[in-house]
């Protein structure tokens, strides 16, 4: 991987690897609260089955995981034991938050011991809506997550950008490769 | 004593001093295991410190509160309809059997009692809850003993019971159906066909759980006999649901109260264990799904007509009084003491949940089992973290 490090990553290569990171992904379940059994029944249930895209929920440990989902109510005493799984997890590494207490703190939104939103202590990537969603709601925010990803720029997620995509790397070098426009001096003439 | 020679004391005092060593080298040292707050095993975030000395718990205790959301302080600034929205999130699993004892509180302040139509459907769908949280037990069951196939038969016959609810309720998880004096809505067309069908899957399931899980040897070596609760101190810790029925109290509150629910309609068993032992605990419950289907197959066929909704008020308020109503939930005795000074929300409300007593035993149960009973015995005391830290 020394050319991601080099920030020299050839497009086709970075399209194939990111197609390879999008369906293996290892998810952890972090589950807390009523999402958690929602999750379940998506993970571990023959009528939802998240298998069939690509992404395995059993992990052993967070440091094996490349997404964690977040699922249920963040409170304030266990917003720390978040924070450490998230650092224990290895980079490159995605967040779903799941489900309205995670989003936002939901109906405990006036609670003295909720944390209102666990993006106030990781960054989340993908955010699912309901109280709890559905167990489809979740595969589509995976779909989605998995989206990203195949449009992902390697290099520049390595050196930490943000929003990173193919898309946007390209009109970045296109705009360098531009050449740069002379200025314009009033009253004409370049000055010596 | 014999006489001995320079050279044999000296032999003597130098086995006494390696004996002395080697006894020192082999002298373990207290440990301390941390389980939790997040593990699979812990059916969410509770945390539980065991000191082990070598395989053996010595001294263990839970560690709750990485749950708490503050029900019993936001009760106090909700109106008494959005009080339900709240409580149905306490026990996740049984959502629907949370609203009932709170309603019935309000309604026993207010004077009002519901419909008998709206009383069979509370029953069925209380029932219906029920079936949907204990399934869910039976197969975690198995994956606490590194059994996997039995969580997927779970959650495959679950989805039949969700589906029920959501076609009665529109909720899939926190149907929040429950209003003052009666429900929200009649049931929709072809409900009670299709009910009586998936009870008959739900049997099936519960056959199917025996035969593969109860029935297993490794299942009955890691149970019975492990986590045995007798009946005084079960009694003293004051366990309730499945848990005390399985220490051979004959104890439920379906049968020994008098609410209007239409529960003294249909003919069921109680059913009790004399052992005290996980295997009971598990056992009861099995029993208690099958006897949760022959409830709702009873009550189906004989739901009166009328109204689901009695007279009440748009606006509210309740008059100022104190009540207590419990009732006997998925995971044991659930109540809500109520209190009401005639404004638009409760004053103070008191949950009793039945999960925070059921886990207060931990540390006595805990006492002297091997590490990988600490497993089996949590999971068959069955408790929900939402039920233990409101």
């Amino acid at each position: 991987m020394g050319l991601v490090d080099r920030g020299r990553m050839p497009a086709p290569l970075t399209k194939l690897f990111n197609m390879g990171r999008s369906y293996s992904m290892w998810v952890y379940q972090w589950g807390l609260a009523c999402c958690a059994i929602e999750m379940g029944a998506a993970f571990g249930s023959p009528r939802y089955d998240v298998m069939r895209l690509g992404v395995i929920p059993l992990p052993a440990s967070p440091r094996q995981a490349d997404l964690v989902v977040v699922s249920g109510t963040v409170t304030d005493k266990m917003a720390p034991a978040v924070k450490r799984l998230y650092e224990q997890m290895p980079e490159p590494k995605y967040v779903i938050s799941m489900g309205s207490c995670a989003n936002c703190g939901g109906p405990y939104w006036d609670s003295y011991s909720v944390t209102k939103g666990v993006d106030q202590i990781i960054p989340v990537d993908v955010y699912v809506p309901g109280c709890p969603p559905r167990p489809e709601a979740l595969l589509e925010g995976i779909v989605l997550l998995q989206q990203r990803i195949k449009n992902e720029d390697m290099a520049a997620k390595w050196r930490n950008e943000e929003f990173t995509t193919l898309q946007k790397t390209a009109a970045l070098q296109q705009a360098e490769a531009r050449p740069a426009p002379e200025p314009i001096v009033v009253g004409g003439g370049p000055i010596e | 004593m014999t006489m001995l020679n320079e050279r044999q004391q000296l032999s003597y005092i130098a086995a006494q001093a390696a004996d002395a060593r080697l006894n020192v080298e082999l002298e373990t040292e207290g440990m301390t295991l941390n389980i939790g707050p997040q593990h699979p095993a812990t059916h969410g975030t509770l945390r539980i410190i065991a000191r082990l000395d070598g395989e053996q718990v010595v001294w263990a205790e839970p560690v709750a509160g990485y749950m708490h959301r503050g029900y019993e302080k936001l009760t106090e600034v909700r109106s008494f309809p959005q009080v339900t929205t709240l409580i149905n999130r306490i026990d996740w699993l049984g959502s629907f059997a949370n609203e009932v004892p709170f309603i019935l509180a309000a309604e026993q302040l207010m004077e009002i009692e519901a419909p008998p139509r709206a009383q069979y459907i509370r029953t069925i769908l209380f029932e219906l809850s029920r079936i949907a949280n204990v399934s869910l037990f039976l197969g975690d069951l198995g994956v606490q003993m590194g059994a996997i196939t039995p969580v997927f038969m779970a959650f495959r016959d679950r989805e039949y019971v969700l589906n029920l609810i959501e076609g009665a309720t529109g909720g899939r998880f926190h149907p929040n159906f429950d209003r003052i004096g009666g429900l929200k809505d009649d049931l929709p067309k072809g409900w009670i066909a299709e009910t009586k069908q998936v009870m008959k899957k739900l049997r099936q399931f519960c056959d199917e759980i025996e035969d593969l899980l109860f029935g297993n040897e490794i299942f009955q070596s890691r149970t019975r006999g492990v986590g045995i609760i007798p009946a005084d101190v079960a009694k003293s810790y004051g366990l309730s649901g499945a848990n005390l029925r399985a220490s051979g109290v004959d104890w439920d509150l379906r049968r020994d109260q008098s609410l209007p629910m239409a529960w003294d309609q249909a003919d069921f068993k109680v059913w009790t264990h004399p052992d005290g032992d996980s295997w009971a605990r598990c056992w009861i419950r099995l029993q208690e799904t099958r006897e949760a289907t022959k409830i709702v197959d009873q009550l189906i066929d004989n739901i009166p007509a009328g109204p689901v909704m009695a007279k009440v008020p748009r606006i509210i308020k309740v008059p100022e009084g104190e009540a207590w109503v419990s009732t006997e939930n998925p995971l044991g005795e659930m109540g809500y003491y109520v209190v009401s000074k005639g404004d638009l929300g409760p004053f103070r409300v008191k949950i009793r949940s039945a999960s925070f007593n059921n886990i207060s035993i931990t540390p006595w149960v805990l006492k002297g089992v091997y590490v990988p009973d600490i497993i089996t015995i949590l999971a068959s005391l069955y408790f929900i973290l939402g039920d233990i830290d409101r």
